[in-house]
């Protein structure tokens, strides 16, 4: 039996038509439905929102006053007979992946994921479907990651260093997701930590919406250059080289990225420590919730999608690449190759700016003159 | 291992001297004698015979990672490293191993002519027991591409602080062919200088660019700044050849080429005249080829690097001689303490008594009595088939290493084209997973024929946005290398061209890098072939 597939791929983004909605459209629709904050899948423009409670403060703060419609995960919201559903993704605070049925057809779209629990967000939950739509950033076999308290025993350990050579400690991810998750895992009895003013302002709003964050202090033109030293400062990728960072010298400055986990990519940082952490699935992650959705048929949106889907077709899927205009959140990823997909001049610009912004970066250009140095020593 | 390992980790993830001097220190403070000689063999590019060859390293990592492969291949094209890609893809160890370099080392050595299966059985096991940085190291040292960003300079600093000899007797005894094996901890650091070996070179004194970048030209008055009086310098041409030391001792010559490589057998013409020395003799030169009295381009000495053997053939089409220009031992005395002057003219008396003044030349001084006369000098660099001027500070000592201030290299500027990019392929290191080596082609008609590729030149932005750019306008993909709608335009520079059957265009170039990136310029405007064949001269 052939049934029209339920969601399809659309120059604005991922589309169901029955139900007339878009989800993580990147040009104005009127209804989308947005599975995580990020500003490469909440974009701004759009007449009507749909996203997790725990997204709604960050959204507001991000992109102003929008008409936000907020469910709990497992919650079931029905458009023109279509009905959505939004299932744990794991990926930040917030992040959800959105299950859509009509008439018995079921489609998942995983936004970003990653299966290992970080403590801070709801952890990932595999939901069974025939559609199985997921991102493969870090779909290569040499993407493996270390378990997290493993990670966060190097973290504390180079800040405790640090702190015994009289060097401040600087230490960066992007501010919605990498930032709590280092905030969380840091170990206070080493010292206070303090944020760069984007982070801080991100902290806010997920302490609006209730989530309890250990105390932060925010740096300003009070901060005293000597007790921040003690410290630990939680900057964005954007931070790294500017006036407002050179002011903690001498410090030693970590890089947490999934891409740290090349030589390569890590000398091209030029940071002090390289800390392999990511928000996205590693290639076991990927492969292992694949496979539990139990799906028929997957599409790879971003990532290494050629190679990921040539694998996932050896072992036994129905695997292939389509073209979307995701990722960019992770600091410093590759930007899409998107050879042979339609570009139109906003998508062309777009990607001439990851180029050199992350998204986070782009974010930061868009905020007022003086939330941008998030307040000077 | 696990120390040596953590040496190369603590090294590798910082950018600061002090840090790095201090993990070299801490290491020298640790490890056995016999792995420090190990480390350093390995941190001045003395690798241990490779066992295992690519091949067989592939095909056994990818059988042990359990993965098909194409997507072995895939992954080494997004890691950029062989040694990494393997450490990176093979299950978690199981058991761990205490052995030291030197015991690791031995293994390696032993395999020799043992049978595959058992390397291939040696070398599964060995990955077993070792964590994933260990991993890496170890297949570094297998594959013998061992290479560590800390220079030799920063090593010897180190060593130099934990025992009781200046980083100059350092430099000197870590030259030549010594083999870790053999050469002792104490033999290195004894402070008794009666046991030197007749084989070791000098390290070689480097000049350093008058040139900060080729763009900008120095004028007289700047050289005037810069340099001082055009009197206290002695110039000379600067020769497109091959830096040789040729040493005499005990009745026993050697020819060390700027590599540290032995090169005494590749050039056979030289050898009746070194033994004609007077023993104790050390020269610094350059090896040419040359014909008729006249100096050939660099392109004719190449075809007789790296040939195992020498045939009649080739010895007849670019035989060599050594232009001479400095005298670094004479009568078994170093005398790199004198003066240049003091030197040169140790060095013309000797090149006078030779027999074989058609082989032993010596690099003619340039007459000139100020900077305005050695700028318009200069300009015949390329009718004398050299790169430039050499100026040497008449009252300078020779030094080790490239430094500031005596010696410096006044080359002539690049030739260049602009060209349009046609190819792109990945890089390795730290460009990998970003497409930094690119392939250039200019107009033939309607047609772009490819002539050159180029890896450096760029700015990491500029290789970003490059990046960026092929894979938004790939065309093909032949394996790793993919073609590139032409249009963007980069001005390549290069330091000769000469006729080539090997290659489509016609010709090859020496040296090829990106001066600049023309966003000034469509493609049409790039250069053309006939652009390219006027360079030749002919």
């Amino acid at each position: 039996m052939s049934q029209k597939p339920l969601l399809e791929f659309t120059d604005k983004g991922i589309y169901c038509a029955k139900g007339k909605f878009y989800i993580d459209p990147w040009r104005p629709v009127d209804d989308a439905v947005i599975t995580h904050a990020h500003a490469d899948h909440a974009y701004a423009g759009h007449k009507r929102y749909l996203a997790h409670h725990l997204s709604r403060e960050v959204m507001l703060y991000r992109l102003g006053e929008i008409q936000l419609q907020t469910v709990e995960y497992g919650e079931t919201v029905i458009k023109n007979g279509v009905s959505i559903t939004l299932y744990p993704a794991g990926h930040v605070i917030g992040s959800a992946q959105i299950r859509v049925e009509s008439q018995g057809q079921v489609w998942v779209v995983s936004g970003d994921y990653k299966v290992e629990d970080d403590g801070v967000c709801a952890p990932f939950e595999p939901v069974s479907c025939h559609h199985f739509i997921s991102e493969c950033t870090f779909g290569m076999p040499v993407y493996k990651w270390k378990p997290q308290a493993q990670l966060f025993t190097e973290v504390n350990k180079w800040w405790q260093q640090n702190r015994d050579n009289n060097l401040a400690t600087v230490i960066v991810g992007y501010s919605l997701g990498k930032a709590q998750r280092i905030l969380q895992n840091l170990d206070l009895s080493i010292g206070k930590v303090y944020t760069h003013g984007v982070i801080e302002n991100t902290n806010e709003a997920l302490r609006r919406n209730g989530i309890i964050l250990q105390p932060t202090e925010r740096i300003t033109t009070d901060s005293v250059k000597e007790d921040v030293r003690k410290g630990i400062i939680i900057a964005p990728p954007s931070a790294v080289g500017t006036p407002w960072m050179r002011k903690f010298q001498p410090y030693s400055f970590g890089y947490c990225s999934g891409w740290m986990a090349l030589r390569g990519a890590k000398r091209r940082r030029a940071a002090d420590r390289g800390f392999v952490m990511s928000d996205h699935a590693d290639w076991d992650g990927l492969v292992s919730a694949i496979d539990a959705t139990g799906c028929e048929k997957v599409y790879l949106t971003h990532g290494y999608t050629a190679s990921f889907s040539r694998y996932l077709a050896e072992i036994g899927f129905d695997a292939s690449e389509v073209h979307t205009l995701y990722g960019g959140e992770e600091e410093g990823a590759p930007p899409q190759p998107t050879e042979g997909g339609k570009q139109d001049a906003t998508a062309e610009d777009k990607l001439d700016n990851e180029v050199t912004l992350s998204a986070e970066e782009e974010l930061l250009n868009e905020l007022p003159a003086d939330e941008k140095q998030g307040g000077v020593l | 291992m696990k120390a040596f390992a953590q040496l190369f980790t603590a090294l590798d993830e910082t950018n600061k001297t002090n840090e790095k001097v201090k993990a070299l220190k801490d290491y020298f403070a640790c490890a056995p004698d016999t792995d420090k000689m190990h480390m350093l063999a390995l941190f001045t590019g003395r690798n241990p015979k490779r066992q295992i060859n690519a091949t067989q390293f592939r095909l056994w990592a990818i059988e042990a990672s359990n993965i098909p492969a194409w997507l072995f291949e895939e992954s080494y094209h997004v890691v950029g490293d062989l040694a990494e890609t393997v450490a990176l893809l093979l299950p978690d160890h199981t058991n761990s191993s205490n052995k030291t370099l030197t015991e690791w080392i031995a293994e390696i050595n032993a395999l020799d002519k043992q049978p595959d299966v058992e390397k291939q059985h040696w070398l599964t096991q060995a990955w077993a027991t070792l964590n994933a940085q260990e991993r890496f190291v170890f297949n570094k040292i297998l594959t013998g591409s061992f290479r560590v960003g800390v220079s030799q300079n920063l090593v010897i600093k180190a060593l130099a602080d934990v025992s009781d000899l200046d980083a100059a007797t350092l430099t000197h005894r870590l030259m030549g062919n010594w083999m870790p094996n053999t050469y002792q901890f104490e033999e290195l650091v004894h402070t008794d200088t009666a046991l030197e070996d007749v084989s070791r070179p000098y390290p070689f004194f480097l000049a350093y660019p008058v040139q900060e970048t080729s763009t900008v030209q120095k004028s007289p008055e700047a050289l005037q700044a810069l340099l001082g009086d055009a009197q206290e310098w002695q110039a000379e041409w600067k020769w497109d050849g091959i830096r040789a030391q040729l040493i005499k001792r005990n009745g026993e010559i050697f020819i060390w080429s700027r590599g540290e490589d032995l090169a005494t057998d590749k050039f056979p013409e030289l050898h009746s005249f070194l033994h004609d020395l007077p023993d104790g003799t050390v020269l610094d030169g350059e090896i040419l080829s040359f014909r008729d009295g006249l100096p050939l381009p660099f392109a004719n000495l190449q075809t007789r690097i790296g040939r195992k053997t020498l045939s009649k053939k080739i010895l007849e089409e670019s035989p060599v001689a050594l232009i001479a220009y400095d005298c670094l031992e004479y009568a078994g005395e170093d005398i790199r303490y004198k003066t240049q002057i003091e030197r040169r003219a140790v060095l013309e008396s000797l090149q006078s008594l030779t027999q074989y003044p058609e082989v032993f030349r010596i690099s003619e001084v340039i007459n000139f009595d100020s900077w305005e006369a050695l700028t318009t000098i200069r300009e015949k660099s390329r009718e004398m088939i050299a790169e430039g001027i050499m100026l040497k500070r008449k009252d300078a000592h020779y030094q080790v290493g490239r430094r500031r201030g005596d010696w410096w290299k006044w080359k002539i500027d690049p030739l260049s084209v602009d060209a349009v990019m046609v190819y792109a392929q990945k890089g390795h290191g730290r460009r990998a997973d970003l497409y930094t080596d690119y392939t250039f082609a200019v107009w033939d008609g309607d047609k772009l024929v490819p002539f050159a590729k180029a890896y450096s030149g760029l700015t990491d932005t500029e290789i970003n946005k490059v990046d960026a750019f092929v894979k938004r306008n790939t065309l093909e993909k032949f394996g790793p290398v993919r073609t590139v709608k032409p249009q963007l335009v980069f001005e390549i520079g290069f330091e000769g061209i000469n006729k080539s059957n090997r290659h489509k265009s016609g010709v090859a170039l020496r040296f090829p890098r990106i001066l600049r990136w023309r966003h000034d310029k469509p493609k049409e405007e790039a250069d053309t072939l006939e652009t390219l064949k006027t360079l030749l001269g002919e």
